[in-house]
């Protein structure tokens, strides 16, 4: 694997323009100074109850994301490509679902296969033909986005269905406000402090057209163990809303309604933080604790109105994945600004012949997994692991797909041997609401802490940095 | 307000009022048992310290002998007493993640600081004298911060209130059990069998719930057991006397009625208990039984919990 594109000292180790004030200052700064910075910024976390549970880990039920004081910092004309490229993929994925879900005319034109879609456990025939407001299906996408060089954004994954990390850009902000004034001074940084503001006003502009001019939002939560609860409960202070969980919920006569002190309060949009499967057990998983009975009667019904919309893991499902681009082309007659990673479809043989000769060097992936579980990565792997995947892949190809393994762009980063490059990535939060897309300048930058890994998922030990956008 | 909401507000304040309670009648019970036996009788001060914890049938369960080992790591560090300290601010903290929004920062910081803090003592095991202290001390700090942090920061709406609520209805079932275990050494003179001894018992109740230097101020007398409990039942002035916690729950729970707009059972109920007190003195009370009417007051404190939950909690 080549060297990995570094975003402060370029190709050549020449300094990167949007580095310098911030290499300057680390230049004059002691390392002491940093490490004791550092380390208050821990504390700030603590203190502050940002926690996230990791999944079968009894052990360490609430921990903290390491928070990586070295900003990264992207220049506004890189900015203004991304925003645009997102923009683009956005409208797209929402085309696609609207399509999916009414005419079908994408499949009639064979651009994606039928089995994709209806063998696909995500699709939801529940939403065939149900309206949703403004046709706006994706109101929240967190779009995952890679670097290899200076030239391109790559997209590494649509998250279409119920994206977390938000408040941890809010916050990493915050933080990086009150530890590093000095540092802000320097800079011209765009603010994302306007993105709770933005998603209020993207929530209720979606409201039923029945509902009043003051439209009721509430956060549906699956509850304290869930993994992003810390940011549920953020979310709905910032934005003056309830944070509700199901049992805070009841239907009657096809209408949601929130059990108050006093009495019973109609509520209009849900910005829902649970999945599909457990959000109403009379229509899908039965046994969901979770969810609200009769609430997809309610939606189909038209009164209510959920965030995002039910069945939009049809989009970013990995599979679909795969034909994003030739998406993109057919609903807006484009090419797409952002790129896609070259993608190796495992239930087509001959891509499955060449996955199963390389598996050494790409990075194959279940279809339906998240968070980094479940993926192999070839450079990193043990013989045995390998062999395990092949015996996997073989009996079941449709539910894997292979990438190359990129070298993803690193940035400078705190390590216990002073500043180290590390591998990165981005997630920028898309909002669409009735009129319009809008997208707060930054996002979630993600490092993989440990020298030479790939995974940056905060479940495997990745961490997070603040994202500043300059504002030139 | 979610009703759930209100329900986490009002239990997060119960628990954290009941850690503090639970700290001071072990700090008390220290207090007593630390003197020559020639000075405390042959009452087992611990397993009086378990009752009036409500905690004697289930400790039973799992130990053979109220001592003070025992009795210390029940009520203070047991995971298997639902209401230890520990598992107080577990709760408490857990109430308070899930109500986030509903708390200032000054609130959150208080019960998250503790819990933090508290997670390294659990994990030490048994406790030092020394450090047995400062726990307990500790325990009552968080309550003091809490409830100051409370006063101090929060708004003056329904979420005040319904937390308001659950310290009073906390406190008062405290003082009532209190006064439950201990009445017979409150008995007039004529009346109770005991004699000098009984001085150390009346200090350490006073102490369990932070008068005795009110009692002082108060009387300008030397102990004297009738007066302990009118001190402890009908003076509105001490904070901790059933009278005053009848005061507040009245007035909170008008707070809410004219906020809502709406009145019902549970403002009818508490005003009939705070009218009972209102209208008794310690002669009547003496005459009819102290014992008769404390158990009918914990009854009637444990029926205002549950009208206000069926009211607006669920």
């Amino acid at each position: 694997m080549a060297a990995a594109f570094d975003e402060m000292n370029g190709p050549g180790g020449e300094l990167r323009p949007a580095y310098q004030e911030l290499s300057r200052w680390l230049n004059e700064t002691p390392p002491e100074a940093l490490e004791y910075r550092r380390q208050e910024a821990e504390l700030l976390f603590r203190r502050i109850g940002i926690t996230f549970a990791v999944y079968g880990d009894a052990e360490a039920q609430e921990r903290l994301i390491p928070f990586d004081v070295i900003p990264r910092i992207l220049s506004g004309r890189e900015w203004t490509i991304l925003e645009k490229g997102l923009k683009q993929r956005v409208r797209a994925l929402n085309m696609f679902l609207r399509d999916i879900y009414h005419g079908r005319e994408i499949l009639s034109a064979e651009v994606v296969p039928d089995d994709l879609i209806f063998q696909n456990p995500v699709f939801r025939p529940e939403m065939n033909g149900q309206h949703v407001p403004h046709d706006v299906y994706v109101h929240i996408a967190g779009i995952d986005i890679v670097r290899v060089d200076a030239a391109d954004f790559i997209v590494l994954e649509d998250n279409a269905r119920t994206p977390s990390g938000v408040s941890y850009m809010l916050e990493n902000r915050e933080i990086m406000m009150r530890l590093f004034p000095d540092l802000f001074a320097r800079h011209r940084i765009a603010p994302v402090e306007q993105y709770p503001d933005e998603l209020l006003a993207a929530l209720r502009s979606v409201a039923p057209q029945s509902a009043s001019a003051e439209p009721t939002v509430a956060l549906l939560t699956p509850g304290v163990y869930n993994s992003a609860y810390y940011e549920h409960t953020f979310l709905a202070d910032k934005l003056g809303i309830e944070v509700v969980e199901g049992r805070d919920l009841i239907v009657k006569n096809d209408e949601v309604f929130m059990r108050t002190t006093e009495g019973l309060k109609q509520v209009d949009v849900i910005y829902r933080r649970v999945d599909d499967d457990f959000i109403d057990p009379l229509t899908f998983r039965p046994d969901s604790a979770l969810g609200v009975p009769g609430l997809m009667s309610a939606y189909a019904a038209g009164n209510v109105t959920l965030a995002n919309a039910v069945g939009t893991g049809i989009a970013d499902d990995k599979a679909i994945y795969s034909y994003m681009p030739d998406i993109v082309k057919f609903y807006l007659g484009e090419e797409p600004i952002l790129k896609n990673v070259q993608t190796w479809r495992c239930r087509e043989p001959k891509d499955l012949a060449y996955v199963l000769d390389h598996l050494d060097e790409l990075v194959v992936k279940e279809v339906h997994g998240s968070g980094g579980y479940g993926m192999l990565i070839g450079p990193a792997a043990t013989r045995a692991t390998i062999e395990a995947f092949r015996d996997k892949l073989k009996r079941e190809p449709e539910g894997f797909i292979a990438q190359p393994t990129l070298a993803l762009s690193t940035c400078p980063t705190c390590t216990a041997k002073g500043l180290a490059p590390r591998h990165v990535d981005l997630r920028p939060f898309v909002l669409t609401g009735s009129k319009r897309t809008t997208i707060v300048p930054g996002g979630l930058t993600r490092v993989a802490l440990k020298e030479g890994s790939l995974v940056v998922n905060s479940s495997q030990g990745g961490g997070t940095k603040d994202t500043w956008i300059l504002d030139e | 307000m979610l009703s759930r909401t209100a329900e986490n507000l009002y239990w997060l304040a119960r628990y954290v009022e009941r850690a503090e309670y639970l700290a001071r009648t072990i700090d008390a019970t220290l207090r007593v048992t630390a003197l020559p036996a020639a000075y405390i009788g042959k009452t087992n001060e611990w397993d009086s310290a378990l009752l009036t914890a409500g905690a004697a049938a289930s400790f039973y369960e799992h130990y053979q002998e109220a001592n003070e080992h025992n009795v210390i790591e029940y009520l203070s560090f047991s995971p298997t007493n639902p209401s230890s300290i520990r598992n107080c601010i577990e709760a408490a903290r857990l109430n308070a993640r899930s109500v986030r929004t509903a708390l200032t920062s000054e609130m959150w910081d208080t019960i998250n600081g503790a819990w933090i803090e508290l997670q390294e003592v659990w994990s030490k095991g048994t406790l030092s004298r020394d450090d047995l202290a400062k726990f307990l001390r500790f325990v009552q700090e968080t309550s003091l911060r809490f409830d100051g942090s409370a006063y101090r920061t929060m708004l003056r709406n329904d979420a005040y209130w319904f937390s308001r609520m659950g310290v009073h209805l906390e406190r008062a079932d405290n003082t009532a059990r209190i006064l439950d275990v201990k009445y017979h050494v409150l008995l007039p003179e004529e009346e109770h069998v005991g004699g000098p001894l009984d001085f150390y018992q009346w200090s350490s109740i006073l102490r369990s719930v932070s008068a005795l230097t009110a009692y002082h101020w108060v009387y300008r007398e030397t102990l004297k057991p009738w007066l302990i409990a009118d001190l402890l039942i009908l003076n509105d002035a001490l904070p901790r006397s059933l009278a005053s916690c009848y005061g507040n729950l009245v007035r909170n729970l008008d707070q809410i009625g004219v906020a809502y707009g709406r009145q019902g059972p549970a403002q009818r109920h508490a005003r009939g208990i705070r009218n009972r007190l209102e209208h008794s003195n310690m002669n009547d009370i003496f005459q009819h039984g102290v014992h008769e009417f404390i158990q009918e007051f914990i009854a009637d404190n444990f029926r205002l919990g549950e009208i206000i939950t069926k009211q607006y909690l669920i």
